[in-house]
């Protein structure tokens, strides 16, 4: 799992089972080798209907022509079961109004390429499988083709493919469903050719998604929706604080709720179980539990930012340098410290999870990011080798990284096997907001150093903050002492600077943090966006043009800046105490840039009035897709910036549920634009990249509607009124 | 033992009178469409009708349902502006997540058959309850005016 470490990247990463995956992916022999075995239909049992004829691990075909993708990520909004399916539709030519999708059970086979595990996250699953799944499509054409030439006895050369048929020279036609048999027969071939984007019909096209019709009727199934023969429901008193411990527990009460079967202690706490979720969680509420906080229970949030504070007032491990920046003898120096809150991720779906362990095996339904990982945990927990756990994935109601954490699994896991059923735990929106897996907290200090006419000469950053990879459980800093995911967004913003230096300073004040919704970007966007917004001012440049001119040597960013400026109209009048902001940011390899327009009322309260978004995410599988992608991610970056906060009171969370931790509503929502950057470069990713480039563009608007820089998230309003 | 009548039919349940209607429909009578967000009546994924109002089923007791007409999301499309909200949230394609769209749905049919023009005031009055962590707002508005389009035959 180590491939995680360069997940936000974009990067090509080399892993073996990356390279198991895609061996050899140059061009051989006139074709792409297909550099990974398809598994046979046996080794995956999948649930094919008797007239379904599997052609490969992610393939069937019905007799009636039908095309059932077989996805092994998982779908949690960002669209990606209508995506894979296109992918693989579109080389195999099939007829898309006859393609389905369907989840896969965990398998190696479906692995993703990127993390060299199965795993959903990061925005990983276009980068990863834009290849091996037209592969896919290309090798199972090529297998229909050559059953339509044996059939007809004629060169496979001859024939072609079109929506769903294979058609040779002298005219005749054979559907696919009636090839399907004897096509799952042909050698798999070694080379395929992959089409040219200019010969696409589905890629590029604004397909609608394959699972929209169960979501809008309330047959989706979620994780939550698991119902099982002889199930429990459980609701857990979870630890308060971070190392907490029960010290004793009276479950009388909790026992004498009509309903509650078990009371269970696990390591996290103690599980009531019961026959439904209202008997559990009445159960729960009436436990009387002794705690024993240990030293986490003085943690306040005022400690935690005095901590950090203090991580960025000194030097800490290199990230990046350019130049030398202690040669720069400045003129005059801008200096700025900027700050952001833990932040809880707040799925609409809470957490939860149903296992059952149970005669040497086990199973587990849930909406997970991952199953790789999952089945490994899963398989120590229950005693019982990983192919004897199965995974079913059912849809997720909101992942945003939370999703890929093991929590509500283990727990899970353990309750079914001491309780001997199966058991749905189900978290109260409370715990799902109070169970310590959040968004790093971080203070950032800049300081550039400036000539007489403001250009820069010196440009650095000290990054404090806690570590993701030392908090996941399964990553260590690596011996530089930079966690890349503490740094990312700053160590690599794209500014011409002539000297440069950022550093990484760790602070651990003992809270575990967790990838969430577009990762260090989130906060780190917004605090160098915002610097480089202030010394434009110190520049006396407008700020569109002062990043414009520092982007020389950066054409993507350049061009995503230059289009969403146009688009909005920078420059040009606006209504009367309207004002713009403007930021890019580049996230898992697409580029981003966005415009803000922002008017502030006398008490202080903000009102986004319309938000323009540019993107460059390479080679695009459904625009439709990217652009609500973007969207989604603006206005998961608009609750942070207006209202997230989680903060801590003698080691407690103090927002439970969404009158402590509120969102953006429907009457909250600007108009948002998205417009995509015509592109052939690799694809990007595009769950989370829209999120990182909006704060900072509401905070530069409101600088200029105000003349006050808020350095800090969410937004306090009181600084802007005017009394 | 209750009587409640769902979706049109009498149906007994076994669960204690505070049990909330949410956890009445998707724990005893099986029924997994009507969505749990947060227990509070702050986020509107359990909506359903009673009596034709939008009601936030998690704060609603089964023994306050007794005597009333609940409809889910289940039964939406046998309703004319049901299946022309359904209709338009596929034509918008609105979900992503999905999982708070039961209960945007139920709002939204409620909305309509009280006022077949809403303004973009109104669709707010009516839908800030709705919680969508995904940020379908947009697209949730706009399905809302296609369906009120096709409702008063101007589509």
């Amino acid at each position: 799992m180590t491939d995680i470490l360069n997940l936000s990247r974009g990067k090509a990463l080399g892993t073996t089972s990356r390279r198991d995956f895609l061996r050899a992916t140059g061009l051989a022999a006139g074709g792409l080798t297909l550099g990974f075995a398809l598994p046979a239909a046996s080794r995956l049992a999948l649930a094919a209907a008797p007239t379904d004829t599997t052609i490969n691990a992610f393939l069937r075909i019905a007799a009636d022509g039908t095309c059932t993708v077989v996805c092994g990520l998982s779908e949690m909004g960002q669209g990606v079961h209508t995506a894979i399916p296109m992918l693989i539709a579109e080389e195999l030519d099939a007829d898309w109004t006859r393609v389905k999708v369907e989840q896969a059970p965990v398998d190696k086979a479906y692995s993703n390429p990127i993390f060299g595990m199965q795993a959903t996250g990061g925005s990983t699953s276009i980068r990863g499988h834009w290849e091996p799944m037209r592969k896919v499509g290309a090798a199972a054409r090529a297998m229909l083709v050559s059953a339509a030439a044996e059939t007809w006895k004629v060169p496979a050369s001859e024939c072609r493919t079109e929506r769903g048929q294979v058609i040779h020279s002298s005219g005749k036609r054979l559907a696919y469903g009636k090839l399907a048999a004897s096509a799952a027969k042909q050698p798999v071939p070694e080379t395929v050719t992959l089409k040219d984007a200019s010969k696409f019909t589905i890629l590029g096209r604004n397909l609608r998604r394959l699972d929209t019709p169960p979501k809008v009727n309330g047959s989706a199934k979620y994780g939550i929706d698991v119902r099982l023969p002889g199930m429990l429901t459980a609701v857990m008193a979870r630890l308060p604080v971070p190392g907490a411990k029960v010290v004793s527990f009276d479950a009388t009460k909790a026992k004498a709720v009509p309903g509650v079967r078990q009371v269970l202690q696990i390591p996290s706490g103690v599980a009531v179980l019961a026959d439904g979720y209202w008997a559990a969680k009445k159960g729960r509420d009436a436990l009387e539990i002794q705690w024993d906080a240990g030293i986490s229970g003085n943690l306040s949030s005022a400690s935690v930012s005095a901590m950090l504070a203090d991580g960025a007032a000194r030097a800490g491990a290199v990230a990046h340098t350019v130049g030398d920046v202690a040669a720069v003898k400045p003129a005059r120096t801008l200096e700025a410290s900027y700050e952001a809150p833990y932040l809880s991720h707040t799925c609409m779906e809470p957490l939860n999870c149903t296992a059952w362990v149970h005669d040497g095996e086990a199973e587990i339904w849930s909406g997970t990011q991952s199953q790789g990982p999952s089945q490994g945990i899963v398989s120590q927990i229950a005693g019982v080798a990983p192919g004897k756990v199965k995974i079913n994935t059912l849809y997720l109601g909101g992942g945003f990284g939370r999703r890929f954490a093991p929590d509500f699994t283990i727990d899970a896991a353990m309750l079914s096997k001491a309780a001997g059923v199966p058991v749905k735990l189900v978290y109260t929106r409370e715990d799902d907001t109070r169970a310590w897996f959040y968004r790093p907290a971080g203070v950032t200090r800049f300081t550039a150093g400036l000539d007489a006419a403001g250009v820069a000469q010196s440009f650095t950053a000290t990054v404090a903050s806690p570590s993701i990879m030392e908090s996941s459980g399964f990553m260590k800093i690596p011996p530089n002492g930079v966690d890349h995911f503490a740094v990312e967004g700053t160590e690599d913003h794209p500014y011409d600077f002539p000297n440069q230096r950022i550093d990484y300073s760790r602070v651990e004040p003992g809270v575990r943090v967790w990838f969430w919704r577009s990762v260090g970007h989130s906060q780190n966007i917004f605090f160098t966006e915002s610097f480089v917004d202030e010394m434009a001012g110190a520049a006396g440049k407008d700020p569109f043009e002062y990043r414009r001119g520092l982007l020389s040597r950066q054409p993507r960013y350049r061009a995503a800046l230059e289009l969403a400026a146009e688009r909005a109209g920078w420059g040009k009048p606006l209504p009367a105490g309207v004002h713009r902001g403007i930021a890019v940011g580049q996230s898992f390899g697409s580029y981003v840039a966005e415009v803000a327009e922002v008017s502030v009322a006398a008490d202080g309260s903000i009102k986004v009035h319309r938000v323009v978004c540019a993107v460059d995410c390479g080679q695009v599988v459904n625009p439709d897709i990217v652009k609500r992608q973007m969207e989604s991610a603006i206005i998961y970056g608009m609750t942070a910036a207006l209202y997230g906060r989680i903060t801590l009171k003698d080691g407690r969370v103090e927002q439970g549920n969404f009158d402590t931790y509120p969102m953006v509503r429907i009457n909250e929502v600007p108009p948002i634009e998205v417009h995509i950057v015509a592109s052939t470069e690799k694809p990007g990713g595009v769950g989370e990249p829209g999120l990182p480039p909006f704060a900072p563009a509401v905070a530069n608007a409101i600088f200029a509607a105000t003349g006050k820089r808020l350095r800090e998230l969410p937004f306090d309003t009181s600084q802007l009124k005017r009394a | 033992m209750a009587t409640i009548n769902v979706n049109g039919r009498s149906m007994q349940v076994d669960a204690s009178p505070d049990t909330p209607v949410l956890w009445v429909l998707r724990d005893e009578l099986g029924m997994t469409g009507t969505k749990f967000g947060c227990g509070m009546a702050l986020c509107g994924a359990c909506t359903v009708h009673l009596d034709g109002a939008p009601v936030r089923s998690c704060s609603l007791p089964l023994s306050a349902a007794v005597g009333h007409r609940i409809t889910t999301i289940e039964a939406m499309s046998g309703t004319p502006v049901g299946k022309a909200v359904q209709a338009s949230w596929v034509a918008q394609d609105v979900p992503q997540c999905g999982y708070c769209q039961s209960g945007q749905i139920m709002s939204a049919s409620a909305l309509l058959a009280r006022n077949r023009k809403p303004t973009d005031a109104d669709i707010d009055q009516a839908m800030s309850g709705n919680i969508c962590r995904c940020g379908t707002y947009n697209q949730i508005r706009a399905a809302i005016k296609q369906a009120a389009a096709s409702l008063t035959g101007r589509a």
